[in-house]
């Protein structure tokens, strides 16, 4: 699975007809994201919205609409590169984020820090994050049998740490109403409640995580081959490491941070990707940043329309979704060990 | 020269015989005292939990209470508190800690990973899932009957897809019970959305563990299933044994192996199942309490009946750390359980690192 090739199997995608395309596919989620909702707008309608202050439309797309796409876009760049990162790293199919526990840990740093420090809104959060997310990911590499580990003992030991952790939140939650109050929609894993305030707070650490990855992509690379094979093609892998682990952290906290503990996004996105792209982490990555938009905005757009008048939570959909292609890969690969 | 070696041998085979009785002697006896242990300490529980509270009353009051036949007349109020709000929270939580590590205690042996608990493969999701089913989609329709139904429902549906769609092996048993439970877990998450604001509180506590106002019907309902559950399960405890050395030792040992296995996980599935209709999904009892009646009885085998003590023992203990953590509160006991066992568990996947069993 890690052998880097020339030529990837989906040949026909490549050259200039993957990124056109998968840059179309975002602008249409964007758009429909923008469009659709409790009170869907033809396409005129939100163009308007977004230039004329005066149009009818301008307060649905610019208070409501637009910072939840926006959020959508950034938190779904993060997660899905993240995932590639962790893919890469671990050299592990299954190693998601939100699976192995990395957001969980977020989750609990922000859930604690609101419940002792009475801390709300993302810039208070964001720091907490930042601590859980690094805290957990390292803890779970360690418990997973560090370098020898098996997608198994890395699901394993991230579905233990995702357990407690959950327990210890709805135990703060419970003991402490007031951050009950301020989390509870938060801890479900949300679009809904976007301001412009939290996207202009959350784009600095997503574009430095977002950097930082794409600059490890070519170590990673390396490492996909093997760590001897890497070693010798010149790549430090301790600075490797620790770069990954650095921007996994940042994407993944800064994600969390905004909109909760989203699972499966970071599984489903360089999955997808390395079927367009093929193994090669030089490839993926960028284009998990592309997806990781596309899969999350998807969802949410879904949700907003399968139980209107209501919606259904952006993290409820892409559990399902996630859940169900986790089976499939389970089951098709026969006992992976 | 023949026949003295011939002898040395013989002797020392009988020496091995008879030390391997001796052990097996002292292996019983061990399990003898652990499981008297096990016993006092779930009675002193008892008399600690029914004691303890906003009205507190010493054991002797409480023995009193429960044993002398004026107390009713003679103090209503204590004999009220005792008989109608505490033992049966005591009860329920000894019985569904029993079942739940009996039904623990049966899947790890059956599946011979000490990672096989209703937890981790996806059961207790599926119990959850058809229990918020009736609570929220029906809306209390059917009263008191349709939530234990819907769990018993969901988790056998649960169960079978998942023993259905692994057959790779019980590596993958644990990864697609992981993948199915995730599945639910969205499920549940969209269920809870549904539902009316009072529906989703019960719902949420429900789906946490709490012995929260049970009453003695949940008890009732729960011992039912336990007195027939429990004696089929521990008749086929010898089975269960032979099983755990392969199963073509089983088979060359006389025991029908087909059948024995789908009658063991039907039954550790409905005990899981009696379980979390009477006190919801109450986590990690089924993978902790087998782990550590093993410890120590320090047997090997199943260990079904050390087991159950230890379960009843751990979960009314978990109750009472979770009515008094935090003054002021009372928390429900799914949560003290889901920290100590999902921390239970990340030591035990370092333990086992080495012996490449997971």
């Amino acid at each position: 699975m890690t052998a880097l090739t020339a030529d990837p199997p989906s040949l026909t995608l490549r050259g200039w007809r993957l990124p056109l395309a998968s840059a179309a596919l975002l602008l249409a989620v964007l758009g429909l994201s923008l469009a659709l909702g409790a009170k869907p707008l033809a396409p005129g309608a939100v163009w308007q919205g977004l230039t004329d202050p005066a149009a009818p439309a301008w307060d649905v797309v610019h208070g409501m609409r637009l910072p939840r796409t926006l959020l959508g876009l950034l938190a779904g760049s993060a997660l899905g590169l993240a995932g590639g990162v962790m893919r890469a790293l671990t050299r592990n199919p299954l190693a998601d984020p939100g699976l192995l526990g990395v957001n969980a840990g977020a989750s609990a740093a922000v859930v604690t820090a609101s419940a002792l420090l009475g801390l709300s809104g993302f810039g208070g959060a964001v720091w907490f994050a930042f601590a859980g997310a690094a805290l957990v990911a390292v803890l779970v590499h360690a418990v997973g049998g560090g370098r020898t580990a098996t997608p198994a003992r890395l699901v394993l030991a991230g579905t233990a740490v995702n357990a407690a952790l959950f327990s210890y939140v709805s135990a703060v939650e419970l003991v402490d109403t007031d951050a009950l109050d301020r989390m509870r929609f938060w801890t479900v894993g949300s679009l809904a409640s976007a301001q412009l305030g939290t996207v202009a707070a959350m784009t600095p650490f997503v574009l430095a995580g977002l950097a930082l990855a794409l600059a490890l992509a070519r170590p990673l690379g390396a490492l996909a081959l093997g760590e001897d094979s890497a070693r010798a093609l010149g790549s430090r892998l301790p600075v490797t490491r620790a770069g990954a682990t650095l921007a996994v952290t940042l994407l993944c906290g800064a994600a969390t941070a905004a909109c909760g503990p989203l699972v499966f996004v970071g599984l489903l996105t360089p999955h997808l990707v390395a079927r367009l792209t093929g193994p090669d982490p030089r490839h993926q990555l960028p284009y998990c940043a592309v997806f990781g938009p596309v899969l999350l905005l998807g969802a949410d757009v879904l949700g907003r329309l399968v139980a209107r008048p209501g919606e259904v939570q952006v993290g409820v959909v892409t559990a399902v979704v996630g859940g169900l292609l986790l089976l499939a890969l389970v089951c098709r690969r026969g006992g992976p060990a | 020269m023949k026949a003295l070696v011939l002898s040395r041998v013989l002797s020392r085979g009988r020496a091995a015989a008879t030390a391997a009785r001796a052990a097996d002697r002292s292996a019983r006896r061990a399990r003898l005292v652990t499981l008297l242990l096990l016993f006092a300490a779930a009675a002193a529980a008892v008399l600690a939990l029914a004691g303890g509270g906003d009205l507190a009353l010493a054991p002797a009051g409480v023995v009193r209470a429960l044993v002398d036949p004026n107390a009713a007349t003679a103090d209503p109020a204590t004999h009220f508190v005792v008989w109608e709000l505490r033992l049966p929270r005591v009860v329920t939580g000894l019985l569904a800690g029993a079942a739940l590590a009996l039904s623990g205690a049966v899947f790890q042996a059956l599946l011979r990973n000490p990672l096989g608990s209703p937890d981790v493969l996806g059961f207790t999701q599926g119990a959850a899932t058809g229990a918020l089913t009736a609570i929220v989609l029906l809306g209390g329709v059917g009263g008191a009957v349709a939530v234990p139904v819907g769990a018993v429902a969901g988790a056998l549906l649960a169960g079978g897809a998942v023993l259905l769609l692994a057959r790779g092996g019980r590596q993958q048993l644990v990864l697609v019970g992981i993948a199915v439970g995730a599945v639910l877990t969205g499920v549940n998450g969209y269920l809870l959305t549904r539902g009316q604001l009072t529906d989703a509180a019960r719902a949420v506590l429900w789906l946490t563990g709490s012995l929260d106002g049970v009453d003695w019907s949940a008890a009732a309902v729960l011992a039912v299933a336990l007195a027939v559950l429990v004696p089929l399960t521990l008749g086929q405890a010898r089975a269960l044994r032979l099983l755990e050395l392969g199963e073509d030792a089983a088979t060359a040992l006389g025991v029908p192996v087909a059948r024995t296995r789908r009658m063991l996980l039907l039954a550790a599935l409905l005990l899981a199942a009696a379980a979390a209709s009477a006190a919801g999904p109450v986590a990690f009892v089924a993978l902790t309490a087998p782990q550590l009646a093993r410890r120590l009885t320090r047997a090997p085998g199943p260990n079904l009946l050390p087991s159950a003590a230890m379960g009843a023992l751990l979960l009314v203990l978990a109750d009472w750390a979770a009515q008094r953590a935090v003054p002021g509160h009372q928390l429900p006991v799914g949560v003290v359980t889901g920290l100590l066992g999902g921390g239970y568990l990340v030591r035990l996947l370092v333990r086992e690192r080495r012996s490449a069993t997971v």
